[in-house]
């Protein structure tokens, strides 16, 4: 049984404008979206800015309340939950934020920053805690005796590592990562993403993993899906979307992608235009007015999402 | 690659230091390189390497003090570094222009992007109003912007991050200048308009033999549109080669840790999960390490690297590197 299932998410955000603030319309950040996450599995959602990739995991965990769908956590739907009964489950499903500069209290220690969830949730003394913390600090690569340092004090990666323990102090079983590294430098993602692969390991966790950057996403996925204006288009195993990409929008995403290897030069599929308007969706399949394959039937109907094998799922009318 | 014997713009023992309250911070600490008509050279390197600060310290456009450049800039042959105000603004925009990275925030707001394109042909190439206006159309149309009539004559809030790059891209091209030095210009922009913009450049630098230099931390832009790369390290050059050869054989072991340490699309089954990491952080500028300054994070440190900073070794026409396991 899949540990996370996400059913028909919708979240709309209403547009307001006048001295009454009448809604006038509605920005349709995610409209419609379904996948499922297992347990020890990492499923990468990619999508270009926009595209409601972050909107999804923020959804999931309802920081931001979704129009309708069902979010299904280990047995239990989130989005009928009381207060009381969703904090509890905030405690195994967890999440790490793109800015490490922005997602941490600056006057809070580190100490306090990672002990806030287990205060939250545990009743254990201050030295167990202590000693938690000291644990956790270790686990993600930091010196335990910088505890009683502040945010500022370290450096963007460091920072994320905080972000990290944090999230797994209450052992949690999933973790939504959104744009985990892509605020870092290179050298310093390759470290974040190897202790999130660790990690992974040694704990059996599964993660929702939100980016914009394919090369990272298909390096840490078992499955990734493809986003485009509020819909996924596209969900296959890394080695699927890769290697046969199905839909005209993750072909030119992959073909878009600069290789860093001057020997290879390969055709770029080059988009017209840009991602249009979330306010107001093209009909039908919404990538139809920069799709280069698209056929009369794209801008009429929308394109159901199917499985053509090996869990390969495309919305496309061509296929 | 045509490279004429002499090259377009040097720099020698270029030297940037910013006095701070905290001290002085060495941004950048004497590099040297060339760039030849018509190429592009690709300089590499992590946030806080000096990269940026190279480029800006070659146009002047860093306040002095707290900024204090030295050295020498050569641009055909005239020191840059030498000029007065007036000196330096004939070059600017005109024979060497910019391009910066925030397409949101390096246009001005409240001016349409006519203005802001003609102002340069204005200035530079002395063409009236309507003249210059007519030119900014031409260029937004070279650009491959649609309705380049109506477009010039919006605020740059119409415009969306591609656009504008486009337009900045425009503005940079009006005069018609042999150097542009782009910093980090497709970094805000996502993958698929990343593509258009690098294609829009490798199109237009072959119509107009500019010379660009491309500042980036992004190796797959360097590969697909440098011919040269130089590598930049807390304010240092590390190593330079032609593209292929930094690529196929880096001698440094930054360069080899830095293309070690990105995920490449379809490698993960060869070379498995675990990326290449570089241990450490990028040292603050204003406490360099002693030695060579890659030391404390370099994974075949000798004795020698820890206090005696390594000389450049020239291999080539081309290619050096600052290292003490290449002596």
């Amino acid at each position: 049984m899949a540990l996370l299932e996400v059913k028909n998410l919708k979240k709309y955000f209403p547009i307001k404008k006048g001295v009454f603030s009448r809604t006038i319309g509605y920005v349709q950040a995610v409209d419609g979206v379904s996948f499922t996450l297992k347990k020890g599995e990492t499923l990468g959602l990619v999508g270009e800015s926009g595209c409601g990739k972050t909107t999804v995991g923020r959804s999931i965990l309802r920081l931001i309340e979704p129009t309708f769908g069902q979010v299904t956590f280990n047995g239990q739907n989130l989005l009928v939950l009381e207060r009381e009964e969703l904090r509890k489950v905030r405690a195994s499903l967890q999440i790490i934020f793109q800015d490490p500069f922005s997602s941490l209290d600056p006057r809070m220690n580190v100490g306090q920053i990672i002990a806030e969830p287990i205060r939250n949730h545990l009743k254990i003394s201050k030295s167990e805690i202590r000693h938690r913390v000291a644990y956790l600090m270790e686990r993600v690569g930091l010196h335990p005796e910088q505890m009683s340092r502040y945010p500022h004090e370290f450096s963007g990666g460091q920072r994320q590592r905080i972000g990290i323990a944090r999230a797994l102090a209450l052992k949690p079983l999933a973790i939504i990562c959104d744009e985990p590294v892509s605020a870092l430098d290179v050298s310093i993602q390759a470290q974040v993403i190897n202790l999130l692969a660790q990690l992974q390991e040694q704990m059996n966790l599964s993660y929702l993993f939100i980016a914009h950057d394919l090369s990272v996403v298909e390096h840490i996925s078992d499955r990734v899906a493809v986003m485009y204006l509020g819909h996924i288009v596209e969900l296959a195993t890394d080695r699927e979307i890769y290697q046969n990409p199905m839909h005209p929008y993750t072909q030119a995403l992959l073909s878009a992608v600069p290789i860093p290897d001057p020997e290879i030069r390969k055709k770029k599929i080059l988009l017209q235009g840009d991602v249009p308007s979330p306010i107001n969706p093209p009909s039908g399949c919404t990538f139809h007015t920069r799709c280069p394959e698209r056929k009369e039937i794209c801008s009429r109907e929308e394109p159901p999402f199917q499985n053509i094998g090996a869990d390969h799922w495309v919305a496309c009318h061509l296929i | 690659m045509s490279e004429s014997a002499k090259p377009l713009l040097e720099i020698k023992d270029l030297r940037t230091r910013f006095h701070t309250l905290d001290g002085i911070v060495n941004a950048v600490d004497g590099i040297d390189f060339e760039v030849y008509q018509g190429e592009t050279l690709g300089l590499v390197g992590e946030s806080g390497c000096g990269k940026s600060v190279t480029a800006l310290s070659i146009l002047q456009l860093l306040r002095c003090p707290p900024a204090e450049i030295q050295g020498s800039v050569r641009f055909d042959g005239t020191n840059l570094l030498g000029l007065d105000r007036e000196g330096v603004r004939k070059i600017r925009g005109n024979d060497i222009s910019m391009i910066f990275q925030e397409p949101m925030t390096s246009l001005n707001p409240v001016l349409k992007i006519g203005e802001q394109i003609s102002e340069a042909a204005r200035v530079h190439k002395n063409m009236t109003r309507q003249q210059a206006w007519r030119w900014a159309v031409e260029m937004l149309r070279m650009v491959q912007i649609p309705g380049p009539n109506s477009r010039a004559r919006q605020y740059p809030h119409k415009f969306s991050g591609g656009m504008r790059q486009r337009a900045m891209i425009g503005m940079s091209l009006s005069c018609n200048p042999r150097l542009i030095l782009a910093d980090e210009p497709t970094t805000a922009l996502d993958v698929t308009i990343q593509a258009q913009i690098m294609s829009l450049m490798q199109r237009l630098k072959e119509e107009f033999k500019t010379a660009i230099v491309l500042i980036t931390h992004d190796l797959g832009v360097i590969a697909e549109m440098a011919s040269r790369v130089v590598v930049m390290y807390a304010g240092k050059v590390v190593e330079e080669a032609p593209v292929k050869e930094i690529f196929k054989d880096p001698r440094h072991p930054y360069t080899q840790g830095l293309l070690g340490s990105i995920p490449v699309i379809g490698r993960k089954e060869q070379s498995g999960r675990r990326l290449q990491e570089i241990p450490g952080i990028v040292p603050s500028p204003m406490k360099t390490p002693l030695g060579c300054r890659f030391h404390p994070r370099c994974p075949r440190v000798i004795n020698r690297c820890c206090d005696q900073q390594p000389p450049m070794i020239r291999l080539a026409k081309h290619r050096r590197v600052s290292c003490w396991l290449e002596t």
